[in-house]
């Protein structure tokens, strides 16, 4: 790693969080959310997704590679960390910890799901309403995925507390108390959209 | 009754900077309005564990007394805080002392702060006045500007914000938050703003600004109030923009 590329890359990994991957994960829950309309809503939804045009540049420059650099740099991070929440149990202490948690926790999920999901499509195999009600039919694989859910909103809401303060606009006290509340606001209505979309295919 | 009264204190000991650390504890007669640096200087009078061994004094630093120069930090029943002011009477007992341990230990509970004044010769935090003439008087400081600099002054270099961040450790570089905040204060003085581009890209180095997780432990511990995260985030607006300076080029050097 070349000298002095540190506040670079911090910066792109904070940005690179929110631009394109927060985006695209807001975008797939909602889109997913169809399936609460029903197996057809979310088919057609779906084929439409699958049917943009320039979809290989899309997936490779808005998703693959921000999510790639963001998840490898983000484990190092997580990793130079040595959380003491033991010690000082303050509430932004925690989800300090909470968020390099959450943010592992997210990459083993994705990394299944990405599996599961787009490499078998690659495949050949459809990816559609039956694909994913097979997969939850597993009540494990179920719990599995709510809690990747709700560790990736968590990481995206908080990461936005983080992204405002990383960047200089949220400097004061007030403003960062502010910015909490909001994003746990962000959190909490993603979780109901992620969750209900997801039960969906129950 | 008042003269059977002791104080019993745990301290984590090590001989040297590469032995393995140990405890040791201390039952020594209790005196009203005691602080902690007046227990250390009761067992270095009377060197005897509560075993009733002969042992060597416990090491520790000292210097102002009176919490302004930040030389006796130390961690107190598990907070980093000076032990100047940490008054027995309202610590819990037995009172366990440890050094802080994100700084080498050179023995017992004295620790090598020296990282942190690299730091600031790092940061170059100080103005620079000196010329190979007089340069005359520099700006005037608005008095509302010198009393919201004051605080931020008010850092001593004691460490307790380093030993409380959790990205200050072995497996990182990172500077903390102390000498950031310095950064911020020279950047303020209308003569220090001079200089204000060098600071910055200074912190903007590797182990600087960027690598603070806002865990905000440090604003919570610092012994003088000082609004460190504020400054951090300030410093990162103010880092955006000579990021963007930078890049896309200014006439503002």
């Amino acid at each position: 790693m070349a000298q002095n590329r540190e506040f670079f890359y911090r910066r792109l990994h904070s940005l690179l969080g929110v631009i394109p991957v927060g985006l695209f994960l807001t975008q797939h829950l909602v889109v997913n959310h169809f399936a609460t309309r029903g197996a057809d809503a979310f088919n057609k939804a779906a084929a439409f997704m699958e049917q943009l045009p320039f979809r290989y540049f899309l997936e490779i420059f808005v998703i693959f590679l921000p999510l790639l650099f963001h998840a490898i740099y983000g484990l190092y991070i997580a990793f130079t960390a040595q959380n003491n929440v033991s010690r000082y149990g303050y509430f932004r202490n925690w989800m300090f910890m909470l968020q390099r948690l959450t943010g592992i926790i997210t990459l083993i999920f994705v990394v299944w799901h990405v599996w599961e999901t787009r490499v078998q499509a690659a495949f050949g195999v459809e990816v559609n309403y039956d694909m994913m009600a097979n997969i939850v039919a597993n009540p494990f694989m179920l719990a599995f995925y709510i809690v990747g859910i709700v560790s990736a909103v968590f990481h995206f809401a908080n990461g936005l507390w983080s992204f405002f303060v990383s960047w200089g606009i949220t400097v004061t006290p007030r403003s960062q108390q502010i910015s909490t509340y909001v994003t746990m606001g962000i959190f909490v209505a993603l979780s109901i959209v992620g969750i209900r979309a997801i039960l969906a295919f129950v | 009754m008042s003269e059977n009264r002791t104080i019993r204190i745990i301290v984590t000991r090590q001989d040297r900077p590469d032995t393995a650390p140990y405890e040791e504890e201390f039952v020594i007669p209790y005196r009203p309005n005691m602080n902690i640096i007046s227990v250390l200087m009761e067992i270095r009078r009377n060197p005897v564990n509560a075993k009733g061994e002969k042992t060597t004094p416990v090491a520790w630093e000292m210097n102002c007394l009176e919490e302004v120069c930040g030389a006796c930090s130390m961690v107190i029943n598990g907070k980093p805080r000076q032990s100047c002011t940490a008054l027995v009477d309202q610590l819990e007992q037995p009172i366990r002392l440890e050094p802080m341990r994100t700084f080498p230990v050179i023995r017992d509970l004295q620790v090598d702060r020296s990282r942190m004044f690299d730091s600031l010769k790092k940061v170059k935090a100080w103005i620079p006045i000196d010329g190979t003439y007089d340069l005359g008087p520099g700006p005037r400081m608005p008095e509302r500007k010198r009393q919201w600099a004051y605080e931020l002054s008010k850092c001593m270099t004691c460490g307790v914000c380093l030993e409380a961040c959790p990205n200050v450790n072995s497996k990182s570089n990172f500077i903390g938050p102390a000498p950031l905040s310095q950064v911020r204060l020279f950047n303020a003085h209308p003569t220090g703003a001079m200089h204000k581009a060098e600071r910055l890209e200074a912190i903007m180095g590797d182990g600087g600004l960027a690598n603070c997780g806002n865990s905000q432990n440090c604003v919570q511990s610092c012994p003088k109030g000082i609004p460190l995260t504020t400054s951090i985030a300030a410093l990162n607006r103010a880092a955006t923009i000579q990021m963007f300076r930078n890049f896309f080029g200014s006439d503002e050097v």
